[in-house]
C-alpha cells in the first residue's frame, strides 16, 4: 500500500515547508473551549471561512452540532477594520441566538489588521447590544503563534480574567482545568472528585455539550458547560488543579495572580503513575483520605499492567499530538515496558522536550523528540521509514502511515474523523488507563492472529 | 371520530424569523419568488457558509500530479487535508498537505522568502508537474508579491507555477471558484494539441468523488467520444494544458466551474454545455445533449442504447426501493443551487416529496427555477442557519435531511435520517447506478429501525 508513496526515507532538513502538519491554528482550541461554558456562543471575529473549518472539525470529531457564530468579514472590513462587523455580530447574536455569553476569539485576519476586541466590546455595551446580566469575554487568539493548544489555553485564560471574582465566601471547592481533552474525560475527572467527595469546578467543562444524548429535540444550548455562577466562583476555590501546562496552566496561574488561588500544575492523568500524581496532589491540598474504592481502582490497573506485561515488553512506538497528551503518554508507555521511539508534535514549546525526557528517566535513550516549526507527520514517516516501529498513537491522520508500513495504529487526540469513542470512553484515570492498555493489547493481539502463520496461532494468550 | 392532532409547535418552531432574513426564506406558493440572495452573510449570523479560499482549495485539489501549497498560517492547510474522497488513478500527491506555516516573524517581516524557500524544497522533493498556491486571509493583508514569487520559482525549476488569488475575506465561495478557474486558465493553452479528434469532449466540474467521473468518462467512451482533460477530477497538469483542443466543454455543477468554460470560450471559441449527471432524467439529457451537439445521428442512437441498458439495470430495484419510500419527506440543503434541482427531481422519481430546499450561494433565477420544480408549501432557503433549519425540519415534518457535514448531527438530532450528498459522500452518486445508490443510501437511513426507538419531535418548552 503506498498511499504516502511520496514520502522518502532520506531525511533533507527542511526551513520552511511544512508537510502534513501535527497541529492545526488557534481559533478552534478556542471555539473548543468556549463550547465548555454554559449557554456560551463561540463567536469567531474575521471570515466566514474560519468559523466553517472550525466549526466543521470539531464536528466531524465530535460527532455534534457546533454552534458557532462569525463577523463575516469581507473586502471592508480587511481595509477598515472589523469594528462594524463586531458591533453588527454582538447585535445579531444577543437577538437571534439568546445566548447568556459570548466568547470572542480572534483569527489571523482581525489580528493582523489590529482590532481591538475589548474596545469594540464596551462600544457594543454602550450602545446597549448587551442586554442586562449578559455578558461578552474574549481572547486574542493569533494563527501564527501557537497552535490550536495555545488557542484554548487563551480562551481559559479569557474565562478567569473576565469571570472569577473574589468574594467573602469560601465555599471550600476546588478547581479543576482539565486542558483540550474529551467529553467523556471530563466527565471522568469529576467523577475522580466525587468519589473523593470534593466539591468541584471544572473549566471548562464539554460534557453534556459534546457529547449529548439524542432525545428528538434540538437543544441550541444543551444541558452541559461550567455555569457562569461556577466560572465566577472559581476565585474563592481553595484551590486548582491545572491539567496539562500547555492546556491549562496560563489560567491557572491568572487564577493565582487574579485571585489568589493556589494552583498545582501537573501532567494530564494519562497513565498510572500521572494519576497517582493527581490523585495525590488532591489528597495532600485537600487534606483527605483517598477512599478505597479509587485505590482498589488503581489495583484493577496495575493488576491488567502486570497480567499482561509480557506482551507490551519492548515493543517501539510513535506517539504524535498535542503537547500535554504526549508527555503523560510517553511515561505510561515507558511504564509498560514498551519504547515510545519518536514523539512528534506541531505544537511549540522548548518545555516540551525537556518534560518528555524527564518523564522518560532515561529509560529510552534513543528517543527522537521533534515539535514546532516543521515538526510535522512527514517527518514521523521518514523517522519510521529508517526504523520501523510496533505502534503508532495518534489522531485519524496517522492511518496513512499506518497503512502503507502496516503498523497497527491507535486513535488519540484531536481530531479523529474515522471512529467513535473517544468522546464517549474516557483515556485519563485509572480507568482510562485499563482503557488504553485494551486498545494497545488488542492492536498487538489482533495483529499477531492475523499475521501468525497457521501453526502458529495460539488460542490461549 | 377522533382525528390526530397537528404536530405541535416545539422547541426551535416558536423562534420567530429575524427580520433581516425575511426576503431570504420563501414559501412557494405564497406569493411570486423574489428571493434576497447572494448577499454577504448577516455578521453575527451561525452561516453554513464558507470562504474564497475554501471554494479555490475543493476545486483546484484534484489535480494529482500538482502540488498544492496553501500559503498562509497553519490552518487553513489543515482543515483542507483531504478531506474530498476525490480518487486519483495515478499520483497521490493532492491528498498530502503543504503549508508554510507563516509565524509571527514572518507576518511581520512578510513571508515571501519563505514561500520561495518552501516552495523549493517542496519540489525537490516530490518533482511535480506544477504547483499552486493559494493565497490565504493574512497574506491579502501582509502583501506578499506572491506573484513575483512564482514567476522566479517557476524560472528556476521549470514547472508551471501558479499563484491562486483565495484571500478568504475577498468574497464568497463563488469567488473562489472564479479565482480557481484563473489559475487554472494559466495551464490551458500551453499543451500540443496534435491527434484530438473532432468527437472531443472535456468534462468540467466534476471532482471524481466515490471515482464518478470514471463513470461518465465510460459512458462518454461507450459513445465514441473521447474526453481529453477531466477538469478537476483525477486531473493531469499535461491533459489541462492540451484541452484547449476539444470541441465541446461540458460543465458540471454550473457554479464552480462556469466561469472556467466561459473563459474557454472567449479564447479559445469552445462552446459548452451545462449537465447534471444526477438522476437519470439529468443524467440522460448530459448524453443527448453532447449528441446533439455534433449533429451527429448516430451519436444520438447510441446515447440511447446506452440509456436503455442502464436504465434496464437499475430500474427493478428502483421500483423496489420507491415502495420503500413513497410520501417520505425531504430536506435538500446543498453549496450551490444546481444540484439542489436534480436531489430534487431524483427524489420524485423515488416517490418522494422535497418539502423544504435551499442553497449556501443560489441566486435569483436558482430561486425561482426552484420554485416552479417544487410543489407549492415549500420552504426555499438561502445561506440559513442551524435555527431556521431545525424549525422549518420540525414544522415540515421531515423524514430525510439532504446536507453536508455540519447539517448531519443536527438531523440526527431531531431523528431526522441523513444523506450526504456533499463532497464527504463515499459512494458515487452520479450516473445511473448512482441514483440506484442513492436510493439505497436514503432508504438505509429513512427506514433504519432507529428512528422507531427516539423520541421523535418531542414536545417541549423552547429551550431558548
Ligand atoms: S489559519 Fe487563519 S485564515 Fe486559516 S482557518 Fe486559521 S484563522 Fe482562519
Amino acid at each position: 500500500m503506498t498511499l504516502l508513496r511520496h514520502t522518502s526515507t532520506d531525511i533533507k532538513p527542511r526551513k520552511a515547508l511544512t508537510v502534513n502538519a501535527a497541529k492545526t491554528c488557534q481559533p478552534v482550541g478556542a471555539m473548543y473551549a468556549a463550547l465548555g461554558i454554559h449557554r456560551c456562543l463561540p463567536h469567531s471575529h474575521g471570515s466566514q471561512g474560519c468559523c466553517s473549518y472550525h466549526r466543521s472539525a470539531l464536528t466531524r470529531h465530535y460527532k455534534e452540532p457546533v454552534m458557532a457564530a462569525t463577523s463575516s468579514f469581507t473586502e471592508g472590513a480587511s481595509v477598515f477594520g472589523g469594528q462594524a462587523n463586531l458591533l453588527k455580530s454582538i447585535e445579531t447574536i444577543f437577538d437571534v441566538y439568546a445566548p447568556d455569553i459570548i466568547a470572542v476569539h480572534t483569527t489571523c485576519l482581525s489580528e493582523t489588521i489590529g482590532d481591538d476586541i475589548p474596545q469594540i466590546v464596551s462600544k457594543a455595551t454602550d450602545k446597549g447590544f448587551v442586554p442586562e446580566g449578559k455578558l461578552v469575554i474574549h481572547c486574542n487568539t493569533p494563527s501564527y503563534i501557537g497552535s490550536h493548544v495555545t488557542g484554548f489555553s487563551n480562551m481559559v485564560m479569557g474565562m478567569v480574567k473576565y469571570l472569577s471574582q473574589t468574594t467573602e465566601n469560601t465555599p471550600g471547592t476546588f478547581n479543576v482545568i482539565p486542558g483540550w481533552v474529551e467529553p467523556s474525560d471530563m466527565r471522568e475527572l469529576k467523577r475522580l472528585m466525587s468519589v473523593m467527595d470534593l466539591k468541584t469546578i471544572l473549566f471548562p467543562d464539554t460534557s453534556d455539550v459534546m457529547d449529548t444524548p439524542l432525545n428528538g429535540d434540538r437543544e441550541f444550548y444543551p444541558e452541559g458547560g461550567t455555569t457562569l455562577e461556577e466560572l465566577k466562583a472559581t476565585g474563592d476555590s481553595s484551590a486548582t488543579f491545572a491539567l496539562g501546562s500547555f492546556a491549562s496552566k496560563a489560567a491557572a496561574d491568572a487564577l493565582t495572580k487574579k485571585c489568589n488561588v493556589p494552583a498545582e500544575i501537573l501532567d494530564l492523568p494519562i497513565g498510572l503513575r500521572a494519576t497517582d500524581r493527581f490523585i495525590d496532589a488532591v489528597r495532600t491540598t485537600a487534606g483527605i483520605e483517598v477512599p478505597n474504592s479509587l485505590t482498589r481502582e488503581r489495583g484493577r490497573l496495575v493488576d491488567l499492567m502486570s497480567d499482561m506485561h509480557q506482551y507490551f515488553h519492548g515493543k517501539r512506538v510513535a506517539l504524535v499530538g498535542d503537547p500535554d497528551q504526549l508527555i503523560a503518554l510517553s511515561e505510561f508507555c515507558a511504564d509498560l515496558d514498551m519504547r515510545p521511539v519518536y514523539i512528534v508534535s506541531g505544537t511549540p514549546g522548548k518545555a516540551f522536550e525537556t518534560k518528555v525526557l524527564e518523564r522518560l528517566e532515561e529509560r529510552i535513550p534513543e528517543v527522537k523528540i521533534a515539535n514546532g516549526s516543521n515538526a510535522d507527520m512527514y517527518l514521523l514517516h521518514q523517522w519510521i521509514k529508517q526504523e520501523a516501529v510496533d505502534l503508532i498513537i495518534g489522531n485519524t491522520y496517522c492511518k496513512y502511515i499506518s497503512r502503507d508500513e502496516n503498523i497497527p495504529m491507535i486513535r488519540h487526540g484531536f481530531p479523529i474523523l474515522d471512529r467513535v469513542g473517544h468522546s464517549l470512553f474516557p483515556t485519563v484515570g485509572y480507568m482510562g488507563g485499563m482503557r488504553l492498555c485494551e486498545k494497545i493489547l488488542e492492536a498487538f493481539l489482533s495483529k499477531l492472529d492475523r499475521e501468525s502463520p497457521d501453526e502458529k496461532v495460539e488460542l490461549v494468550m | 371520530m377522533t382525528t390526530t392532532p397537528p404536530i405541535p409547535n416545539s422547541n426551535s418552531s416558536d423562534i420567530s424569523l429575524l427580520e433581516d432574513r425575511r426576503g431570504s426564506v420563501h414559501e412557494t406558493g405564497e406569493a411570486p419568488v423574489d428571493m434576497r440572495c447572494g448577499l454577504a452573510s448577516l455578521a453575527g449570523a451561525v452561516s453554513q457558509r464558507a470562504c474564497v479560499f475554501c471554494g479555490s482549495r475543493v476545486v483546484l485539489y484534484p489535480v494529482a500530479d500538482a502540488v498544492h501549497i496553501v500559503h498562509g498560517p497553519i490552518g487553513c492547510a489543515a482543515y483542507t487535508w483531504d478531506i474530498r474522497g476525490s480518487l486519483s488513478s495515478g499520483p497521490e500527491l493532492h491528498r498530502l498537505s503543504f503549508s508554510t506555516d507563516l509565524r509571527e516573524r514572518d507576518v511581520i517581516y512578510g513571508g515571501e522568502n519563505k514561500l520561495k524557500a518552501a516552495l523549493l524544497e517542496l519540489i525537490d522533493l516530490h518533482k511535480p508537474n506544477a504547483a499552486f498556491i493559494y493565497s490565504t486571509c493574512i497574506v491579502g493583508i501582509i502583501g506578499d508579491d506572491v506573484e513575483a514569487v512564482c514567476r522566479s520559482v517557476s524560472a528556476e525549476t521549470g514547472i508551471p507555477v501558479i499563484p491562486v488569488h483565495s484571500e478568504g475575506f475577498k468574497g464568497s465561495k463563488k469567488d473562489g471558484y472564479s479565482a480557481a478557474c484563473n489559475a487554472l486558465m494559466r495551464l490551458v493553452g500551453n499543451g500540443d494539441t496534435t491527434g484530438i479528434p473532432h468527437l472531443s469532449i472535456n468534462i468540467l466540474g466534476d471532482f471524481n468523488l466515490a471515482g464518478e467521473i470514471w463513470m461518465i468518462k465510460e459512458y462518454y467512451r461507450r459513445m465514441g467520444i473521447d474526453v481529453i482533460a477531466t477538469v478537476t477530477g483525477d486531473g493531469r497538469v499535461a491533459d489541462i494544458q492540451r484541452c484547449h483542443g476539444a470541441s465541446l466543454n461540458v460543465v458540471q455543477c454550473s457554479g464552480s466551474m462556469i466561469h472556467l468554460a466561459k473563459a474557454m470560450e472567449e479564447k479559445y471559441g469552445i462552446p459548452f454545455i451545462r449537465v447534471s449527471y444526477f438522476g437519470i432524467e439529468d443524467m440522460s439529457r448530459a448524453l443527448y445533449d453532447v449528441a446533439e451537439h455534433f449533429e451527429d445521428a448516430s451519436l444520438n442512437a447510441k446515447a440511447a442504447t446506452l440509456i436503455q441498458e442502464e436504465v434496464a439495470v437499475v430500474m427493478p430495484h428502483l421500483r423496489e426501493l420507491r415502495e420503500k419510500l413513497k410520501g417520505k419527506r425531504a430536506a435538500v440543503y446543498t453549496g450551490g443551487a444546481f444540484k439542489a434541482f436534480s436531489l430534487v427531481r431524483s427524489l420524485r422519481l423515488l416517490g418522494m416529496k422535497t418539502v423544504i430546499a435551499g442553497s449556501q450561494t443560489g441566486n435569483k433565477a436558482d430561486y425561482q427555477e426552484l420554485a416552479e420544480l417544487c410543489e407549492p408549501g415549500t420552504v426555499l432557503l438561502d445561506d440559513t442557519n442551524p435555527l431556521e433549519l431545525a424549525k422549518y425540519m420540525q414544522e415540515k415534518d421531515v423524514d430525510l435531511f439532504i446536507g453536508g457535514v455540519k447539517e448531519r448531527p443536527i438531523a440526527y438530532k431531531l431523528g431526522v435520517a441523513f444523506c450526504d450528498h456533499n463532497h464527504e459522500r463515499k459512494i458515487a452518486l452520479a450516473g445511473f447506478v448512482g441514483l440506484l445508490n442513492f436510493a439505497k443510501e436514503v432508504d438505509a437511513s429513512v427506514n433504519s429501525p432507529i428512528w422507531n426507538l427516539v423520541p421523535r419531535r418531542r414536545k417541549t418548552e423552547p429551550t431558548i
